[in-house]
């Protein structure tokens, strides 16, 4: 049984933050039709109510508003879609994606469809956290495009998957809770130059 | 128009730039009228912040006209307005606890990265202070662009002089939030190390908080002066030694409260700072504390240590043995500027606050490299620089 050969856990700590090597293995026990082999995991506090920060989230079409390498989503219907999405060193990485589980305000699953140029997939869950808004966690997995040296590269030229989904996160909190996403673009024409 | 840039190390210059224009619906743009040159700007022109870019408009604080406005600001053209050197949403948690220096938002995205490696959380936006603090154009140019005009600056009075208010938009707020941080006591006595912009102002805040004596600590005599006028004991660092003086002061006790109003590049020839200044040169260490670690030493047993003085990175040979032993408190941080603003406006033109009396020269925009080279070299004399681009 592969279980077995899991490590047992010895505390409440997000399994994306473990240490332990099947890390990855273990997560994909909560992400259905699981693909990709690295693990990111993000945390965000939204001061905004939940049903507006799941509502926004929900809108694929708003995700090139926050999401700087995302440059087109074209939704299909609820469940599926197709990503365009910028690649290190220019050019574009493509793949179409499914929703595999929704609980409205709760929870929202994905998985990259067959044949995905990086496949991945990921969950993310809400939680009304009362005074302070909206706990929002996204654990996503990913084949970094090229493999180890392609992660390098990425991480170079800051298109890697985690570095972008931190910093995402927080351009999707500036939007909701301020309408508006800092920049230090001195004028519009800075502004074009710099990009989101 | 023209602004003052950053080029390196005790290189600023006149530059011509683009000028700014709105980006996003909360900002203005403001024509300066007044800007001064920050103690804390000598800590860029020293090289001391990582981060810098040559070319980078220097200057945090500033003043001027309102001559434009997003769709969302709540400012109007013509209006008067001393913009907070913090750049805070206003929305976030922190903000809706005051807690503006912490503002989830000011900071742009991508320059969370270096904050949040390097504090854990990363703060709000900075004008004119390295791309640690977000990359904003400063206050030392003719015109700014301002993020979050509805929840930053505070509109002046017509007829209210630029020079009366300027200092809200950093330095007064400061100097107040140290003495608060102080947590001050009537009858306490409050021992201030520094006699710069935010000493001085932390002087003056002490006694309106109750403050029975003030000493204050400095080697420039005509800072000591200052502090004097205000009615502060003195000790002047080089002349006497500064713990056996308290010591003697205070009947043995300590100060009740101490301000360390110096920061990362304390002046004296002290081991533990001779250290600091090698290991700084040698990027072994990054800030030199002497003053904090003497104002930790001279504190009483169960008083309260009060930081405004600017530390970026790490120190060693931090008492923190001393700290725990005497069960000392610390408070510090980046000042919320907003929260403080209008009830400081109001003790100025109440008359209860002196501001104008720090100023010691004003000269034109295109002077400010001058400016600094005498800020830097000339300390005694040399107490505030304010600038004007009107002057040009």
């Amino acid at each position: 049984m592969a279980d077995q050969l899991l490590h047992q856990q010895s505390d409440d700590a997000p399994l994306a933050t473990s240490k332990q090597r099947d890390a990855v293995e273990r997560a994909k026990g909560s992400i259905p039709e699981a693909t990709g082999t690295q693990i990111t995991a993000r945390a965000v506090t939204i001061n905004r109510p939940v049903a507006e920060v799941y509502a926004h989230f929900r809108d694929f079409a708003n995700f090139p508003g926050f999401m700087e390498n995302v440059e087109r989503i074209d939704v299909f219907d609820q469940r599926r879609s197709h990503w365009v999405v910028k690649a290190p060193a220019g050019g574009t990485v493509e793949w179409d994606a499914r929703i595999t589980e929704e609980e409205e305000n709760r929870l929202l699953a994905w998985t990259s469809e067959e044949g995905a140029e990086v496949p991945n997939s990921g969950r993310v869950e809400f939680h009304d956290a009362g005074a302070r808004g909206t706990v929002l966690v996204a654990t996503i997995l990913y084949d970094p495009p090229g493999g180890v040296i392609g992660k390098v590269i990425a991480k170079m030229f800051q298109r890697e998957p985690a570095i972008q989904a931190r910093r995402d996160l927080r351009r999707l909190k500036q939007l909701l809770e301020t309408g508006e996403i800092a920049t230090p673009a001195m004028n519009r024409k800075q502004f074009e130059e710099m990009g989101l | 128009m023209k602004a003052i840039a950053w080029h390196g190390k005790h290189d600023v210059r006149v530059d011509t730039v683009d000028d700014p224009g709105i980006v996003n619906p909360r900002d203005c743009i403001i024509k300066v009228t007044s800007t001064a040159i920050c103690g804390s700007d000598l800590h860029l022109y020293d090289g001391y912040i990582p981060t810098m870019q040559s070319g980078d408009i220097l200057g945090h604080e500033f003043m001027g006209e309102v001559v434009e406005v997003g769709p969302k600001s709540t400012l109007q053209k013509g209006q008067r307005v001393v913009v907070p050197f913090t750049i805070s949403c206003g929305s976030c948690y922190h903000c809706g606890k005051h807690q503006y220096s912490a503002c989830d938002n000011g900071l742009p995205a991508d320059n969370q990265d270096i904050a949040q490696e390097l504090y854990g959380q990363p703060m709000a936006g900075l004008f004119g202070y390295s791309h640690m603090t977000g990359g904003y154009a400063g206050g030392q140019a003719e015109y700014v662009r301002v993020p979050f005009s509805d929840v930053g600056p505070i509109v002046i009075p017509d007829g209210v002089e630029d020079d009366k208010v300027l200092f809200l938009s950093d330095i007064l707020p400061t100097g107040w939030m140290a003495a608060e941080n102080a947590d001050i006591e009537p009858g306490d006595t409050v021992a201030v190390w520094g006699c710069g912009p935010v000493g001085l102002f932390a002087v003056q805040s002490a006694f309106l908080m109750g403050a029975e004596r003030v000493i204050a600590i400095d080697h420039f005599p005509n800072r000591l002066a200052l502090a004097k006028r205000f009615g502060a004991e003195t000790i002047n660092f080089e002349e006497t030694a500064v713990y056996e003086a308290l010591m003697v002061m205070t009947g043995g006790i300590g100060p009740d409260a101490v301000i360390d109003s110096v920061g990362l590049e304390a002046h004296g020839f002290y081991v533990d700072n001779v250290l600091d200044q090698i290991k700084a040169s040698t990027f072994l260490g990054t800030d030199r504390a002497h003053a904090n670690r003497q104002a930790i030493i001279a504190c009483r047993k169960g008083g309260r240590v009060s930081m405004p003085a600017v530390y970026g990175g790490f120190v060693d040979k931090w008492p923190l043995g001393a700290f725990m032993e005497k069960g000392l408190t610390l408070k510090t941080g980046q000042t919320h500027v907003q929260h403080y603003m209008p009830a400081l406006l109001q003790a100025i033109l109440e008359g209860k606050i002196d501001t104008e009396f720090l100023i010691s020269h004003r000269m034109p925009l295109s002077e400010g490299p001058k400016g600094y080279k005498m800020f830097h070299d000339e300390q005694n004399d040399v107490t505030k620089i304010v600038l004007k681009p009107g002057l040009d």
